[in-house]
C-alpha cells in the first residue's frame, strides 16, 4: 500500500497544476477561520458572526464540515486530471508495461483519494477545534466531543465524491469532459428530482387551485432520491443554518417552525459507502475490459 | 534451453478483424528474435497482449515457464512499444525514478543507463522539451533500468532521422552483444537482418515462419550470370544442368536458381567445357527482403 501511495505521490508532486490546486484547497480550508473575523459595526447595529453561536461546540462540527465541503471542487480537479492525464499522456499503458497490475493502478488512485479525504478531515478537525476553543460558549469535554459523526460523514462524503471523479476520469479519459460529465450528471439528478416531485404531487396540483407549501409531499421523492450518488453525498451533511438559534428565533417570529432533520444517519453513510464501492469497482472493471 | 516466453494458440479479435490468429511460438534465452510482418499484420497487438495492455480473446501465454503472474514477470522485462510514453512535466531523472518505484529496483542504475543512451547531460530537462530521438533514447534507458532478462522493442526506429536510427541500432547491437535476449518487431527488414538470429514472420495474424534467419526459405541460393555473346546457348545449357531449378532474365543478366548445392567453380567449369566464357558470375543467397516477400506473397 505504501509503495502504491509513493508511486502516486511521485506523479502528483512534480505536477505544477496539481500542486497549486492542492495548496489553494488547503488554504481555503484554513480560511474558514476567517469567518470569525466577519464583523459589522455600524453605529447601533453591532454584528459579530463569531458571537452568533456558529462556533459553539458541538454545532461547529456541523457548520465547519458543511462549509469545508464546498471547497471539494478544487481537489476534484486534481483527482480527475490525475486519472485522465494517464490516458492522454498514455502513461497508463507505460505503467502497465513496467509491471504495475491494473488492480494496483486503481488501488494507487483510490488510496490517494482516501489520503486526501483523511487529511482534509484532519484539517477541518484542527481548524474547528481551534476556533471552538477560542469562541465556544461551552467547553466541557463531553460537549466538545459530541456530534463527531459529522467529521466521519465529511470523510465519507469526500471519498465518495472523489471516487466519482476517478470513475468519470476513467470513463471519459479527458479531464475537461469528465468534469463536464459530473456537471451533466448533477443536472440529470436535479431534473429527475423535479420530475419525481411533480409526479408525486400532480394529483394535488391538479385538484387544488390554491396550494400551501405544507401540503406538498416531498417524503416519497426523498425516499427515492437518496439512492442517487450526488444526492446521497449531499444528504450526509445537510445545511446547518436552520439549527442556528438566531434563525430559529427569526423563524418563530415569522410563524414558521423549522424542524428539519439534519443529523447524520447510518443508512445515509451506508448508501454513500456502497457508491464508493460501485465507483471503484466499475473503474477497475472498465480498465480491465479495455484494450489500451 | 530456458524458455522466457511461450505463446500457445493466441487469438485476438477486434470485432470482425482477426488481428492475431492461433499464434504459437517460444522465445528462448540468449537469442535475438525479430518479429516480421507488413503494417497491420498483428505484431503490435501480439506484443500488447504479452505486455498486459491488450486482452486476448483466447489462448495462453506464459512468462518464465508460467511460474509468476504477468505483472510480476513484466518487472523483469524491458519494453518499448511504438511511441515513448512519459510524464511530460517530469525530467528524465524524475521519470526514471518513478519507473524504479514501479519495478521495485533501486535508483543506482539511473545515471549509468542515461550515459548508455547519451542523455546524461540533459537529465534534468523536462521530457516535453526532448526531440523524438531523445525521447526514444530515454525509453530505451527506462527499459534497461532493471537489467531486463528480455528486451522487447516495437518499431524502435520509427520516425527517426538517419542519425537517430543509427544511434538506436548501435545501442541495440551493444545490448545484444551482452547476451540479453531481445524481441524486436519491425517491418524494416535490413534492421532485423542486421541484429536478429531468429525470426517469426506474421501476416494477417497468422504465423508463416518461425526459426533461424537463414532457414526462412529452404534455398541453396542462386547464380547471376552474363556472357558477351551466345546468351541463348547459355540459357539452354543452364536449363539442362541437373542442379538448376529455373532460369530467368533480369536486368540483362540471367538468374539461375539452384535446386541442389552447386559451387561457382563447378558451374564455371561446366560452362567453359561447353564453350561459353562468362563475363559475369556471382553466387548469392537471397536477402531477407526477397525471402520475406516470397514468403508473404506465396502463402
Amino acid at each position: 500500500m505504501l509503495r502504491l501511495l509513493n508511486i502516486e505521490f511521485h506523479k502528483l508532486k512534480h505536477n505544477r497544476a496539481s500542486r497549486v490546486l492542492t495548496i489553494i484547497y488547503f488554504a481555503l480550508l484554513t480560511s474558514i477561520a476567517l469567518i470569525a473575523a466577519i464583523k459589522f459595526d455600524i453605529g447601533v447595529i453591532k454584528f459579530h458572526l463569531a458571537d452568533q453561536g456558529i462556533f459553539n461546540f458541538p454545532y461547529i462540527w456541523h457548520f465547519n464540515t458543511y462549509m469545508a465541503s464546498i471547497f471539494k471542487f478544487f481537489l476534484l480537479l486534481v483527482i480527475v486530471s490525475m486519472m485522465a492525464n494517464e490516458y492522454s499522456n498514455k502513461t497508463l499503458k507505460q505503467n502497465l508495461i513496467d509491471g504495475l497490475s491494473k488492480k494496483e493502478f486503481i488501488l494507487s488512485k483510490f488510496y490517494t483519494v482516501i489520503v486526501f479525504a483523511a487529511i482534509s478531515t484532519f484539517f477541518v478537525f484542527v481548524v474547528s477545534m481551534t476556533l471552538g476553543l477560542i469562541y465556544s460558549d461551552f467547553n466541557e469535554l463531553s460537549i466538545i466531543f459530541s456530534d463527531l459523526d459529522y467529521l466521519f460523514a465529511f470523510f465519507i462524503k469526500l471519498t465518495a465524491f472523489f471516487s466519482f471523479g476517478l470513475f468519470m476520469g476513467i470513463l471519459v479519459k479527458r479531464s475537461a469532459f469528465a468534469v463536464g460529465g459530473i456537471l451533466v450528471w448533477f443536472f440529470v439528478e436535479s431534473i429527475f428530482k423535479l420530475f419525481l416531485f411533480w409526479k408525486f404531487n400532480s394529483d394535488k396540483l391538479a385538484s387544488n387551485d390554491t396550494i400551501s407549501s405544507d401540503s406538498l409531499s416531498s417524503i416519497g421523492v426523498n425516499d427515492i432520491m437518496q439512492f442517487f450518488p450526488l444526492e446521497s453525498m449531499a444528504n450526509l451533511i445537510k445545511q446547518p443554518f436552520t439549527k442556528l438559534n438566531a434563525i430559529q428565533t427569526a423563524g418563530k417570529q415569522l410563524g414558521q417552525n423549522f424542524a428539519f432533520d439534519v443529523s447524520v444517519h447510518w443508512y445515509q453513510i451506508a448508501i454513500a459507502t456502497v457508491w464508493i464501492f460501485i465507483f471503484i469497482y466499475a473503474s477497475y472493471a472498465l480498465l480491465k475490459k479495455r484494450d489500451l | 534451453m530456458e524458455n522466457i516466453l511461450s505463446l500457445r494458440n493466441l487469438d485476438k479479435k477486434f470485432g470482425s478483424v482477426h488481428a492475431v490468429n492461433n499464434l504459437s511460438f517460444d522465445i528462448e534465452k540468449g537469442n535475438v528474435y525479430g518479429i516480421l510482418g507488413p503494417n497491420g499484420s498483428g505484431k503490435s497487438t501480439t506484443l500488447g497482449i504479452i505486455l498486459n495492455v491488450v486482452n486476448k480473446t483466447s489462448g495462453e501465454f506464459s512468462w518464465f515457464d508460467g511460474n509468476i503472474s504477468t505483472h510480476e514477470a513484466l518487472k523483469k522485462v524491458g519494453a518499448i512499444i511504438e511511441r515513448p510514453n512519459f510524464y511530460p512535466y517530469m525530467t528524465a531523472v524524475q521519470n526514471l525514478k518513478l519507473i524504479c518505484k514501479i519495478k521495485g529496483v533501486s535508483y543506482d542504475k539511473i545515471d549509468e543507463k542515461l550515459k548508455v543512451v547519451n542523455l546524461f547531460e540533459r537529465r534534468d530537462s523536462k521530457f516535453k522539451t526532448y526531440s523524438l530521438g531523445m525521447k526514444q533514447r530515454l525509453a530505451i534507458a527506462s527499459a534497461l533500468l532493471n537489467d531486463p532478462e528480455i528486451l522487447i522493442l516495437d518499431e524502435p526506429t520509427n520516425g527517426l532521422d538517419p542519425q537517430g536510427i543509427h544511434e538506436i541500432r548501435k545501442i541495440i547491437k551493444d545490448i545484444a552483444s551482452n547476451g540479453t535476449t531481445i524481441l524486436l518487431a519491425s517491418h524494416l527488414l535490413d534492421e532485423v537482418e542486421k541484429v536478429c538470429s531468429h525470426v517469426v514472420v506474421i501476416r494477417n495474424g497468422i504465423k508463416l515462419y518461425s526459426g533461424a534467419v537463414d532457414g526462412i526459405t529452404a534455398t541453396n541460393g542462386y547464380f547471376e550470370l552474363n556472357t558477351e555473346a551466345e546468351s541463348e546457348k547459355l540459357w539452354e545449357l543452364l536449363e539442362k544442368h541437373p542442379a538448376i531449378a529455373s532460369v530467368k532474365k533480369e536486368d540483362g543478366k540471367l538468374i539461375a536458381s539452384l535446386e541442389n548445392e552447386l559451387s561457382a567453380s563447378e558451374i564455371n567449369a561446366y560452362l567453359f567445357k561447353n564453350g561459353i566464357t562468362l563475363s559475369h558470375l556471382v553466387k548469392r543467397m537471397p536477402s531477407l527482403e526477397q525471402q520475406f516477400l516470397t514468403l508473404t506473397n506465396n502463402n
